[in-house]
């Protein structure tokens, strides 16, 4: 019995300390995905939140600027100006009117200040006159989403 | 050719169906006429697959632009070694080159075990044939990569169209890395398969004794190799190709492929404790059904984008098909747990604290809990919808902070296990087997203390990692100097000598010591350092020891694409050490661009250049520099480990009974005196 009581110690040990960085890891890192209409309605605390929201990029709407890139969003007859502060360039996919996922926060302006961009190039399968039922494929979309471990 | 291919994948399904329907009759009516014919119904299928595999490389190599997903994939320009790559770099192809992988697995199984395990073998065709099955559906009626390109007319009918070319393939996916390790990748998933048919079968034919786990060693390990080969190789192309400066960024993708890893990985260990011991049954057949389970949840995460595709990307339907056979085999292996649960029935207790067994218990328990901790970062935002209505991801710091002390702990165990002593160790023998890793451990913390290290859990790694090679270093030492004393061959000799004669034991501990490598490879993740800027032509950029000078920018045409590149002299303290050419590429075929990075690479770090982009405005290329320290520790501690498990694959030279000379009393008495009467010396990872 005893050995048993040894091991049930050892094993909750590892099993609590973590679990409770995985909750500390979580609050560090939690984003919550909106669409761009939903954005309007949250409020207080929700908007302060770290959020990922998709949507198309507005032709012609990308200002490379010293430190950042501007560009508009838009999808579901709304329309979101963001600034792209991250430190990787952005991927080659990302494009006037590609579709694109952006992350990070809102600012009190009404301006998003994303620290990730993902990109996917919507015109290559809408040119390609494909067959019925034919779904496109999944190759990795290019990505700035990533950090090192 | 797309006709023949089509049809030999139609008559795949049907032999499977039989395969799979006739061989569960011949297993209830046990007619031996009926079990042949199942039998070679399931040779028939690998056979049928190859063909049908085989016609796809060919519409590919004749650039017949009739066929949808050759169109997709392919264009004329394509040189023939990406023609291959095309082969899977989509959904329908990749479906059809995991049924072909398999099916190469699936016919050495059946063809090895022809005249043998007559009692075992009916069941595992049949568990095989099931999974093909599956396959085979997706592939014929779902995604299938012999689909026509055509357009529906006014009529409702369906015209061909066919095209002068192709779309091309996907920039990214050109690279040589992205031709080899989509395989070795497929390898790992598919080759866990045959572990899992093999538990399944003996467990559902109640097959005495651990033959099983004998007979699915190899077929284990096999898998296990290219899973890892696979994600290296991943690690590698994120690293040379996406541009970003790192090798592993918690992408659901690569999650997948990291999830059967984690467990085969843990099945790998307990299934000593079961041979040595006859315990943890239960716990081992539940290892393979979960590996096997996320070999398929990893495929989906693969092709459908449940997770990386939200919102704005599209979905694919193939997802519910997946999700459905995943509650197919849960639901077997559950039934077929309840059934026959007193045949897992464990037939020894952990003795100590201080023992092997107890080692094995906390390196599954490490491995499973860095799994259910990836699994669930992985699928949160799909758990967190359903629950609360609000997707909500988790990024890095998440999967970081769970898995860095989990692997440090892992490495502990790593050091420890090998020299702990089945049922119980004495705290003599710990004394003798731990004095001097433990030493040297703390030496190398120190030194790493004196160098300027003060990243807390890289000094913690680079102690541990010094710690465990000096515990493997004294393992061959004691090994090699028994034979050495008999035999009086050279150190090297000796050491050789000794893992051939024991391959399992010492591939095991060469494995390790890649595992080592890997970790300081890691580790060395603490000191990145990256400066990014707009750079004019002439002019430098330092970071760190180097200085890098843009010389001129450069345009060239090429086959497939067009290449801008910088051309950028490197000096180091002020010399000249090298040039390095970090270009982009512009693909016309499908107007992509795609990244080449110039790295650097020695074993000490690094000098990692990316081109990225010129800016529209003041026409000034951005230079992307990253110094990232020992990385090369990563590819070469992968190298080390497929060493390894190819030396543990090896059959051991000769039967090995180690008497102890007279000049090693102590390991002689340990020999005697500790070890249960039971415990065989033959081949064993002890």
């Amino acid at each position: 019995m005893q050995k048993r009581v040894k091991f049930g110690i050892g094993i909750g040990i590892i099993v609590i300390s973590m679990a409770s960085l995985a909750w500390l890891g979580y609050g560090e890192s939690k984003t919550y995905y909106h669409t761009l209409a939903e954005l309007d309605t949250l409020k207080g605390s929700e908007r302060a939140q770290r959020m990922r929201i998709g949507g198309t990029v507005q032709a012609g709407s990308i200002h490379r600027l010293t430190g950042r890139v501007d560009f508009v969003l838009e999808g579901e007859g709304k329309t979101l100006p963001v600034s792209y502060v991250g430190s990787e360039p952005l991927p080659d996919t990302f494009v006037d009117k590609s579709q694109a996922l952006i992350e990070g926060r809102t600012t009190g302006e009404g301006r998003f200040v994303a620290e990730h961009v993902q990109a996917k190039c919507a015109s290559k399968y809408e040119a390609a006159p494909t067959g019925p039922g034919n779904t496109p494929t999944t190759a990795p979309a290019s990505t700035t989403q990533r950090s090192s471990m | 050719m797309e006709l023949f291919g089509s049809f030999a994948l139609i008559l795949a399904f049907v032999c499977a169906l039989y395969a799979f329907c006739g061989g569960i009759a011949a297993i209830i009516t046990r007619h031996p006429l009926l079990i042949k014919s199942a039998r070679q119904a399931g040779i028939a299928v690998c056979w049928l697959i190859f063909t049908s595999t085989l016609s796809l490389v060919y519409l590919f190599f004749s650039d017949n632009y009739s066929v949808a997903y050759v169109v997709s994939h392919s264009n004329r320009d394509l040189s023939t070694f990406f023609k291959i790559a095309a082969l899977w770099s989509g959904q329908e192809g990749s479906l059809l080159f995991w049924s072909f992988l398999l099916a190469i697995y699936v016919v050495s199984v059946l063809l090895t075990y022809r005249n043998k395990n007559g009692e075992l073998m009916p069941y595992v065709s049949v568990i095989l044939a099931g999974v093909q099955l599956f396959f085979l559906t997706i592939s014929n009626f779902v995604a299938s990569p012999f689909k026509a390109l055509g357009v529906a007319n006014s009529a409702g009918g369906f015209d061909f169209v066919a095209r002068a070319d192709g779309n091309g393939l996907n920039p990214v996916l050109q690279y040589p890395e992205m031709v080899i390790h989509p395989p070795n990748l497929y390898s790992g998933y598919t080759g866990f398969t045959i572990p899992f048919a093999f538990a399944l079968a003996a467990l559902l034919a109640r097959y005495p004794g651990e033959k099983w786990i004998h007979l699915t060693r190899k077929w284990t390990m096999i898998a296990w190799c290219f899973q890892t080969i696979g994600i290296l190789l991943g690690a590698h192309w994120a690293y040379a190709v996406l541009g970003w400066g790192g090798y592993w960024g918690w992408d659901p993708v690569e999650n997948a492929s990291l999830l059967p890893w984690l467990t085969g990985t843990a099945f790998l260990h307990s299934v000593m404790m079961q041979e040595k011991r006859g315990m943890m049954k239960v716990w081992n057949v539940w290892l393979v059904f979960l590996t096997f389970m996320l070999c398929i949840l990893g495929t989906l995460l693969t092709r459908s984008g449940v997770v990386s595709s939200v919102h704005s990307f599209a979905q694919s339907s193939i997802g519910n098909w997946f999700v459905g056979f995943l509650c197919i085999v849960i639901g077997v292996c559950l039934a077929a747990y309840f059934k026959n649960k007193d045949y897992l029935k464990s037939e020894n207790q952990l003795d100590s604290l201080a023992s092997r067994e107890s080692s094995f218990l906390f390196n599954n328990l490490v491995l499973l809990v860095a799994c259910v901790a990836v699994l669930s970062g992985t699928l949160f935002p799909v758990f967190s919808e359903w629950f609360t209505g609000t997707r909500i991801s988790v990024g890095a710091p998440f999967f970081n902070k769970v898995n860095i002390p989990l692997g440090l702990l892992l490495m502990f165990l790593t050091g420890v296990g090998p020299l702990l002593a089945w049922r119980k160790t004495s705290m003599e023998s710990m004394k003798r087997n731990f004095r001097r890793p433990v030493v040297a451990g703390f030496l190398g913390a120190a030194v790493g203390f004196i160098l300027g290290l003060r990243e807390m859990f890289a000094l913690i790694c680079f102690s541990l990692c010094v710690f465990v090679a000096v515990t493997i270093v004294q393992e061959f030492y004691r090994g090699a100097r028994v034979v050495r004393a008999r035999s009086g061959a050279s150190w090297l000799a000796s050491c050789v000598d000794l893992t051939l004669r024991n391959t399992r034991r010492y591939g095991g501990y060469i494995v390790h010591l890649g595992m080592v490598m890997i970790f300081i490879g890691l580790a060395g993740q603490a000191f990145n350092k990256e400066v990014e800027k707009e750079l004019p032509i002439g002019s430098t950029i330092s970071v760190g020891k180097y200085q890098l000078l843009l010389q001129s920018m450069e345009q060239k045409q090429e086959k497939n694409y067009v290449a801008e590149r910088m051309i950028v002299e490197v000096m180091k303290e002020g010399k000249p050490v090298m040039m390095l050419y970090p270009e982009r590429r512009n693909f016309p075929a499908n107007q992509e661009s795609g990244t080449m990075v110039a790295i650097y690479s020695t074993l000490r770090e690094d000098l990692y250049v990316v081109y990225a982009g010129m800016n529209p405005q003041n026409n000034l290329p951005t230079i992307h520099v990253f110094v990232n320290p020992l990385v090369k520790w990563v590819w070469w501690g992968g190298m080390v480990v497929v060493m390894g498990t190819i030396v543990a694959l090896l059959p051991n030279r000769a039967a090995v009974v180690v008497l102890a000379p007279a000049e090693v009393p102590a390991v002689a008495k340990e020999l005697t005196g500790m070890r249960p009467a039971q415990v065989t010396l033959r081949e064993g990872h002890d």
